[in-house]
């Protein structure tokens, strides 16, 4: 294929199928119970350096515990995979975890505002970057889950976003058309916040699915997290409702409420008041270390933080707002 | 006489450029207003996508997020953002809705960084969806307030593709035929783009302001269509649905 242009930012993973197909070669295929502690499954399965990626969009159906665990456990010089992230990156970003980062959406929480803290540390100059779009890692992803090399789209060309990326401009051989070649990506470690999931992995989610079918397929380590553990039998009496299997996994953890203060499809919306507090805070930075100290790195997991944000009380509340019961604001 | 916000405006207007039985990607705020009161208006048929997954949504209330839940209220499907961008990249998309920190004399926008790239004086979210949805959309549509530090004649940063540098320049550069933006709606005016230069022009200004107000917060040469005319204002029909079906708790036209 005749290159036409070469995005000159860094590729921070290695595309090379063969080098996946051998790690997963050796993945274990037994059914085995993998439920474990959020603090645990960090420590086994996240370490300092690896490629990081955090399934859901942001602030919706996200793994929180595990944000807050690697927080916790200090992990460092990580590489981030900032793919539609929103609160989770405010909070990586926050314990200063990653180092490198693949941009397609950071620092903002959509329609809430622009992060202050997460913006200052993008604006410092520590972090090395790479220029992404939001369906260009999701086309990376999904090459990595299909064992390619790259996949071809037809977005970025002409703009300083693919100036900016790793991805290759070429011609398309059949039809002479330029298309752009996005690299493979498989993170040594992703975090999936689903509905339900069996001891073995097996798992289910309600709503979009975003690009999290495609991460649980690429990343060589998969922690879930889920509201619900299931029995199996649950899982094989219908199993058109699967979309995670187990050998994808390699820790279970049952995390009640663990999408908080994002929204959880059918189970609770996202908690508007404390993001709001989380961003409002954030502009003054000593009283923000404060705030994160408090409510992150002192706590012991993710229970009491949520306590600390009005526990179940507050999850009935929410769970109102998501069924849009006139019990909203009442209780 | 019937009174209006300038936001008011902006959402009747973006509504009013969407047709029936069109389908379009939208995200969170005033593109979402505008899309719902076109739904409720003149295009009952039009089909509303969110880059996360939500297809076709009969929406309750305004999104927060364009993941949130509401998205996929009475939805048709719950999908993933593979889908729906390459929905809009078979070509089945009509119109995409973007906004950004700086916009050039072509459509170009800015949302990834004011000043230096690595170590920037400002830094935004970058491109999130917004490359995507303009190189696949049909017709890009921009909703944004106009002054002369925000239209500029070269951005910092082309984060995503308007007609780029000129006639032809998309397809040069590979993006598919016959996309590109459309119209930018702003506090002032309606913009288009002159078919001949690519150039964004007047096509019509808001009750209230003049041409010359328009050209002026503008930081490049602004000229006006063959014939320029007056917004049409809201109808009192439309405010009646924008305020009591569309916004009703005033997250975006309390703005």
């Amino acid at each position: 294929m005749e290159v036409i242009a070469r995005g000159e930012g860094p590729l921070f993973s290695d595309p090379d199928p063969d080098k996946l197909r051998a790690f997963f070669r050796q993945k274990s295929r037994a059914l085995t119970n993998k439920v474990t502690t959020v603090e645990d499954a960090v420590r086994r399965f996240a370490q300092d350096g690896d490629y990081l990626a955090i399934g859901g969009f942001g602030a919706n159906r996200i793994p929180t515990a595990v944000c807050h665990e690697l927080v916790r456990q200090g992990r460092h010089n990580m590489i981030f995979a900032g793919h539609t992230s929103t609160h989770d990156f405010q909070i990586l970003a926050a314990g200063e975890v990653f180092d490198r980062c693949d941009n397609a959406y950071i620092i903002g929480l959509e329609a809430r505002g622009l992060s202050p803290n997460a913006r200052r540390y993008m604006e410092s100059g520590k972090v090395r970057m790479a220029e992404w779009t939001n369906y260009g890692l999701a086309l990376r992803l999904k090459a990595a889950a299909m064992g390619v090399p790259f996949l071809p789209g037809r977005n970025m060309l002409g703009t300083d976003t693919f100036r900016k990326s790793a991805a290759i401009a070429a011609r398309d051989p059949f039809t002479g058309k330029i298309v752009t070649l996005f690299p493979a990506l498989s993170p040594d470690v992703a975090a999936i916040h689903v509905h339900e999931a069996d001891v073995y992995g097996n798992c289910r989610l309600r709503g979009i699915s975003i690009a999290d079918l495609e991460l649980a397929r690429a990343a060589k380590r998969l922690i879930i997290t889920c509201e619900r553990l299931v029995p199996t039998e649950v899982i094989r009496a219908e199993p058109t409702l699967t979309v995670i299997p187990y050998y994808l996994v390699d820790a279970v953890c049952e995390v009640p409420y663990g999408a908080y203060p994002g929204v959880m499809p059918g189970e609770y919306f996202s908690d508007e008041e404390h993001l709001r507090l989380w961003l409002k805070t954030e502009e003054d930075p000593v009283a923000f270390g404060r705030f994160f100290d408090d409510l992150v790195r002192k706590t012991k997991d993710f229970q009491e933080y949520l306590d600390r944000c009005g526990g179940v009380r507050r999850i009935q509340q929410l769970r109102a707002q998501e069924l849009l019961l006139d019990a909203g604001q009442a209780r | 006489m019937t009174t209006y916000s300038t936001m008011e405006m902006m959402i009747v207007a973006a509504a009013r450029e969407l047709e029936d039985g069109k389908s379009v990607a939208v995200g969170t705020g005033a593109p979402c207003a505008a899309a719902m009161l076109a739904q409720k208006t003149h295009a009952p048929n039009l089909v509303i996508f969110f880059e996360a997954g939500g297809v076709a949504p009969i929406l309750p209330q305004m999104p927060i997020s364009v993941g949130d839940s509401r998205t996929t209220w009475r939805a048709v499907m719950a999908s993933g953002m593979a889908d729906i961008m390459e929905t809009c990249q078979r070509g089945m998309v009509d119109y995409c809705f973007l906004g950004g920190a700086q916009i050039d004399p072509y459509g170009n926008l800015n949302s990834t960084s004011i000043g230096d790239w690595q170590k920037p004086k400002v830094r935004f979210p970058g491109s999130g969806g917004a490359n995507d949805f303009a190189s696949f959309a049909w017709k890009v549509m921009v909703i944004t307030p106009q002054d002369a530090r925000r239209f500029v004649p070269k951005v910092d940063f082309i984060t995503t593709p308007g007609y780029l540098d000129g006639p032809g320049a998309r397809e040069r550069a590979g993006l598919p035929e016959g996309g590109g933006p459309h119209r930018v709606i702003t506090n002032m005016a309606v913009l288009g783009f002159d078919p001949a230069t690519r150039r964004m022009r007047v096509e019509s200004v808001h009750r209230g302001r003049t041409l010359a107000e328009v050209q002026q917060n503008c930081g490049f040469e602004l000229p006006a269509a063959p014939q320029v005319g007056e917004t049409p204002p809201p109808t009192p029909e439309e405010l009646e649905i924008l305020r009591t079906q569309v916004d009703p708790l005033r997250y975006i036209i309390g703005r």
